[in-house]
């Protein structure tokens, strides 16, 4: 199939691109890697007038250490996540994660800033981002920045706080202090398949017991979602199987998973908290 | 339609395409390079992987503006004055393909594994081109094709596991 | 551009059985083919075919004016425009007298009966105008209730799929071995019986999804027509193109050029085959369809698709008494052109190796509104052989017994060849004895159990289980009188001619059409040998039937069997033609010339030869030849087989099942097939390779699904889960050689053979896995949530739901070409 057709800019700055958006019309589109958006163009599921491209807008690509936090910049690829030395310090679930996105074609263009705006409760990284209390740098028109927290991103289902002419930037991870570990627990069917259920889990340990737990929940509802309950009972918990199985019963607590072809809402609620208990096990190096 | 410029096998073409033309199109349409070929429309099958400024793609997910002032290598790019590319030839020598649609765009997927890790085991070799389908051949004589290139391109080519002979 | 050969190849004598690289990987490794869709033509048009987007309805209105004012739009024809001249797609086999075809048009005219259907064909002067007009056709559709569920719409009070015949069964179809006199009967045999097991199977809808997109090209010149098709069957689609278009066949010419897969996919007369050729018919243009792949998924026929109640009685002590199978089995909307007959075809495996005495089959034959079944690898053999290899194995559970033991019990033993079954087939050769030991072996058997066992008493999370199935089928498609004998609409011989060039290169002209195969490459072996000249002077020549007049074509393991025995017996004759030659020119008796290595020597004389190349010069110049023969050595041959053949083997699965998440791990797959003689050792294992890709999909991943509207819902790759690399394991292949007695190669076929022995296999090992957890059964493919489901809910993990789908932020797959959704503003980025 054949996209329906539209107008295309190209900006090279964060302020064309802005005014790019601003100028485009009703139904504007922001193209970053285009590996879900052409896809979706092609079956004509969507038709926007004018698609935002920004490829070549270079200073949202790359990774930089800011003092408490690595800043990746929107457009930085999944491959370029893959091999970037600070996120692999800093924040080596999001490479975890980042390696289980589709195959290497589809890293080599997709980005880690596109996926996030995208907001699929099925991709992999927006969990990632929620269980790591990233920040969101948001520009809007005019070039005026806000920034807005993971908890208050993911609003609904594709759907973001980001508003109408406003671009997604850059995300801001906190470095964590202290000894953590971290563990992606996709399941899929397929290799190239969207996770069917999937858990990010980082966990701070300290004097053999668990400290401190983030679990992100990838597909257990329209947006992605932390596990509070059983991160409040892994919150001063001993690092031992059985306390980790135990918390983990209280995974899918507060979730709406959506019932589809690879699984119904009970099966998804039982995997979350097969996956929580070997992500956190995982996580806490045991 | 919007001018681009774009070189592809060591050629250099200017050329008017509107935005929505998808790189694939552009390229078997407009340059006539049919040796690259659609399998799908969601970006799952890989049969029009391409090299775009030295990374694989999937020319039907790239749209042929975006590789304005870039440089395309298509499967009909990677023989050089007659010489086959080593994952070609091993493709060939370790019959990993049968109706051939996919060949391309596992070669070139291939290619791109190899430059990334030179000596892939068979684990990374079936990951490495998860992303590209084929239906005749199950893949086990594609992941040999690779190895084999692999050990060729190092330079110390370990002798060919017998093909036909039962693995 | 060369390909180099292993120096090692060159060396011994014989072609046959030397493991040739492919003379077909030059083209196809460099990007220098020619797919249908790379054709392009001066003038050519672009069709693109409005779709229905719901599954059963009058069609009350069809505008096209806006379609028709859109730029570059040429023509937009409706069913209506064609419904005088489109016939309908043609159906070769009513597997009984009373088969009820409702007709097939390749646009609908009154009414649309799936998802898919063509309602409308827009012809515009570019792919891209073509597809922009799809959305400009409006249609309006009188909603009828949709006729999804086979259980359902055999039912009394169903509705109908189709509302001018009286039900939804096409027809009922019945062997039964007692009536035949192939057997006793099966009542009896059950009513004696100790142990009777009965089982309900579902044996999953599936889409071929052959790598190339379908394709057409047609190019008029004047009253003549060309077509270029994507195609596996050229000569019988150019046969039935002629019958249902009325154009006189000798005007059509039809080329399958490079044809990128096909496992039964493209044995289709597709209507837009038919479509294409009305338009250019119409317009006096040359004109080209491709599909996309969502149209491809939706549209091109699908395969299996069959419910089987199979009971099988047997004594205490693991004697099979009896069997019997009734299936329905999903024709989809229509009849294409050997829907009816896959199941038909089936109906003779079911036995399977076993010595059962009676055996009755049943099949009933049921529409709904979903595209067609047909033709799918194996075509009827796997749904029997999937069903036979899975009851087998309840049955040793019923027993206690070993499920191998069982089957050795009551296979047919080696020395028991050739063998009559109770279904009337006599199989040829084969010792399934041999094979099995050298499976297990090759498995590591008694290590795997031991590996169970451990895992069994720790309680393991997760478990390991072994599975088997030891096939045969049937292939060599086929004797004509048998096909006549099943009501089959043409014979099943095949064609094959060689041409002597003046050069002394070999010109071998094919009727079997390959799409993959190799046969440029086993067919020069055969003629190397048969002719003694080199392998590289021999080019093989398919495809087209103006160069390839009679043929054929590719399917049902028949190309080697058939096709390659076609040109052997070609071969046989050049040389006997030679032969005359011969003598007359080293002036001797034919009676004493001996011909070896491609050279006729004169028995007692040395140094006395002549080489048959020389020959093929001597006859073109004519200066001097036999005065009772023509100036030619050039031969054809047909041959028509006696009996099908019979490969067989074994194929051990190793199955993790994760008891927690439900997840399936191929662990390790061995298999030792028998295929009679192998030709090319390379070609054959790559067969197996894929077959077992195919069919270990299916047990695992593979499933076409509607949802309660009729719509496909794994209508892209997205949710029709073709495996990467990453998702199949190794396989460790070996064979046995039991040559086939049918024909002088000894070949039995193998373009099947992995496709339909894997399936159950997979299955078996995942139960084996589980079966002390108390799960029986569990339902292909065996999805997490199947597999767990059927561990904590039991039963056999139930239906999938089925809408709803990750894809593109939920957007639902039923993307009918040219139909906005309301999703059509969603989309974003990755």
């Amino acid at each position: 199939m054949i996209p329906a057709p539209f107008a295309y800019a190209r900006p090279t700055t964060v302020d064309e691109a802005l005014q790019a958006i601003a100028d485009g019309g009703e139904d504007v589109k922001i193209m970053a890697g285009g590996q879900s958006l052409i896809p979706v163009m092609r079956l004509r599921l969507a038709a926007p007038e004018t698609v935002v491209d920004l490829s070549k807008v270079a200073e949202l690509r790359g990774v930089r250490d800011d003092g408490d936090a690595i800043v990746i910049g929107a457009m930085t690829t999944h491959h370029d996540v893959l091999v970037d030395p600070l996120i692999a310090q800093h924040a080596p679930l999001i490479a975890e994660a980042t390696e289980t996105v589709a195959d290497r074609q589809v890293r080599a263009r997709g980005t880690f800033g596109g996926a996030l705006a995208h907001a699929d409760p099925a991709g992999d990284l927006p969990a990632v981002a929620l269980a790591l209390d990233a920040e969101f740098v948001i520009a809007g028109p005019g070039g005026a920045r806000r920034t807005v927290p993971a908890a208050d991103f993911f609003v609904d289902y594709l759907t973001t706080a980001l508003e109408e002419g406003e671009l997604l930037v850059e995300i801001r991870v906190p470095k964590l202090a202290g000894e953590w570990g971290m563990h992606y627990e996709k399941f899929n069917r397929v290799a190239q398949a969207w996770s069917i259920v999937a858990v990010a889990a980082a966990v701070r340990r300290e004097d053999g017991q668990i400290a401190e737990a983030r679990i992100g929940l990838t597909n257990m509802g329209p947006t992605p979602l932390r596990a509070r309950a059983a991160e409040a009972a892994l919150a001063g918990a001993a690092a031992s199987a059985d306390a980790i199985a135990a918390a983990a019963q209280s995974a899918a607590e507060g979730t709406s998973p959506s019932s589809d072809l690879n699984g119904q809402a009970d099966y998804r609620r039982h995997l979350a908290q097969v996956l929580t208990r070997r992500a956190v096990t995982a996580a806490a190096g045991l | 339609m919007t001018q681009i410029n774009v070189r592809v096998d060591g050629v250099s073409n200017t050329d008017d395409v509107e935005p929505r033309t998808l790189l694939v199109h552009y390229l078997r349409e407009q340059l006539g390079k049919v040796g690259t070929v659609v399998g799908c429309d969601t970006s799952n099958c890989g049969a029009c992987t391409v090299h775009l400024d030295g990374a694989a793609v999937k020319s039907c997910t790239v749209l042929a503006v975006q590789a304005d002032g870039g440089e395309v290598t298509t499967i009909e790019g990677i023989a050089q004055e007659g010489v086959l590319h080593p994952v070609q030839k091993a493709f060939h020598e370790m019959h990993g393909l049968q109706c051939g649609y996919c060949t391309p765009g596992m070669i070139m997927a291939s290619i791109d594994l190899l430059k990334e890790n030179p000596n892939p085991s068979e684990t990374e070799v079936r990951e490495g081109i998860e992303g590209n389908l084929c239906r005749c051949t199950g893949y086990q004589n594609i992941v040999r094709a690779v190895q084999q290139a692999a050990g060729e391109m190092a330079g110390s080519a370990p002798a060919a596991e017998t093909t036909g002979a039962q693995s | 551009m060369t390909v180099t050969e292993d120096a090692a190849d060159l060396a011994p004598a014989k072609e046959v059985g030397k493991a040739r690289r492919r003379k077909e990987d030059a083209r196809l490794i460099t990007g220098r083919t020619t797919w249908t869709d790379n054709m392009v033509l001066p003038g050519m048009l672009h069709i693109a075919v409005v779709r229905s987007p719901v599954a059963h309805a009058k069609i009350t209105n069809v505008d096209v004016s806006a379609a028709k004012q859109a730029p570059g739009i040429i023509a937009v024809y409706t069913g209506a425009d064609f419904a005088e001249e489109q016939g309908s797609i043609p159906c070769a086999w009513p597997v009984t007298p009373d088969m009820v075809n409702p007709g097939h048009p390749s646009i609908a005219v009154e009414e649309v009966n799936h998802v898919g259907e063509a309602v409308a064909v827009i012809v515009a002067r570019s792919r891209t105008a073509a597809a922009d007009a799809l959305e400009l056709v409006d249609v309006d559709y009188d909603l009828l209730p949709p006729v999804l569920d086979m259980e359902e719409a055999v039912k009394g009070e169903a509705d109908l799929c189709h509302d001018h015949i009286e039900s939804n069964t096409a027809y009922h179809f019945v062997f039964d071995a007692g009536e035949a006199g192939t057997g006793a009967d099966t009542e009896q045999a059950f009513a004696d019986a100790d142990v009777v097991v009965s089982r309900r199977f579902v044996n999953q809808r599936l889409i071929p999804a052959f790598m190339e997109p379908r394709s057409v090209v047609v190019q008029p010149q004047g009253d003549n027509f060309t077509m270029w098709s994507a195609t596996q069957i050229p000569h019988v689609l150019r046969v039935m193109l002629a019958m249902v278009t009325g154009i006189p066949e000798h005007k059509l010419r039809v080329i399958a050029p490079d044809v990128g897969g096909g496992f039964g996919g493209k044995l289709q007369v597709n209507p837009e085959e038919v479509i294409a050729l009305l338009v250019a018919r119409r317009l006096g243009k040359p004109v080209k369809w491709t599909e996309t792949r969502s149209e491809s998924l939706m549209t091109a026929h699908h395969g299996r698709d069959q419910i089987q109640y199979i009971d099988v009685a047997a004594d205490r002590e693991g004697n099979v008494k009896a069997l019997r199978v009734r299936l329905l089995a999903d024709m989809g909307a229509y009849l294409r052109l050997i829907t009816p007959g896959v199941p038909a075809l089936g109906a003779f495996m079911f036995p399977a190796i076993y010595k059962f005495p009676a055996y009755r089959f049943e099949c009933d034959g049921i529409f709904t509104n979903k595209v067609p079944t047909d033709a799918y690898r194996g075509a009827g053999r796997p749904e029997a052989t999937f069903a036979i290899e899975r009851i087998m194995d309840e049955l040793a559970v019923e027993l206690g017994m070993d499920p191998l033991e069982l089957r050795r019990r009551n296979w047919i033993q080696a020395q028991e060849f050739p063998f009559t079954t109770v279904a009337g087939l006599e199989y040829d050769s084969g010792d399934y004895d041999a094979a099995t030991q050298q499976a297990l072996e090759l498995i590591g058997y008694d290590e795997l159990r031991a590996e169970q066992r451990r895992r069994r008493e720790s309680n393991d999370p997760v478990q390991l289980g072994i599975g088997f199935s030891t096939f045969t089928e049937m292939c060599g498609l086929a004797p004509s009188r048998v096909l006549g004998s099943l009501s089959y609409g043409a014979g099943g011989w095949e064609a094959a001619s060689i041409r002597m060039l003046p050069t002394g290169k070999v010109e071998v002209v094919t009727g079997s059409t390959p799409h993959g195969q190799g046969h440029e490459t086993a067919w020069s072996q055969l003629v190397a040998d048969q002719l003694g000249v080199p392998f590289e002077d021999v080019e093989v020549l398919h495809g087209d039937t103006a160069v390839s007049p009679r043929g054929m074509d590719t399917y049902g393991s028949r190309s080697l069997v058939v096709g390659g025995t076609a040109v052997v017996k070609a071969a046989e004759k050049v040389v006997a033609k030679a032969r005359k030659v011969a003598a007359h020119l080293l002036e001797a008796s034919e009676d004493d010339l001996e011909f070896a290595d491609g050279k006729f020597s004169v028995r007692g004389t040395p140094g006395t030869s002549m080489g048959i190349q020389e020959i093929a010069l001597a006859v073109f110049a004519a200066h001097n030849y036999p005065e009772d023969v023509e100036p030619s050595i050039d031969a054809d041959a047909t041959f028509d087989p006696v009996n099908f053949s019979f490969p067989h083997g074994t194929h051990i699965c190793a199955m993790e099942v994760d008891t927690e998440t439900g997840m399936v791990k191929i662990r390790k797959y061995a298999c030792v097939d028998d295929v009679g003689t192998i030709v090319n050792p390379l070609i054959v294992e790559g067969q197996i390779h894929g077959g077992l890709a195919q069919g270990i999909a299916q047990a695992l991943y593979e499933e076409a699904v509607y949802d309660a509207d009729g719509n496909l819902t794994t209508g892209t790759f997205v949710d029709y889960l073709v495996p990467s690399a990453a998702d199949l394991p190794h396989f460790d292949t070996g064979n046995t050689v039991h040559a086939a007695p049918g024909n002088p190669i000894g070949a039995k076929g193998v373009g099947e053979a992995g496709c339909i022995a894997s399936t159950p296999a997979v299955v078996n090992a995942a139960l084996d896995a589980v079966r002390h957890l108390g799960v029986s059964d569990i339902r292909m493919p065996l999805t997490p949530e199947r597999v767990w489901r059927a561990l904590h809910e039991g039963g056999d993990g139930g239906a999938r739901a089925t809408a709803g789908t990750n894809a593109y932020g939920g957007a639902q797959t039923e993307t009918t070409a040219g139909v906005s959704t309301p999703q059509s503003s969603l989309g974003g980025d990755r």
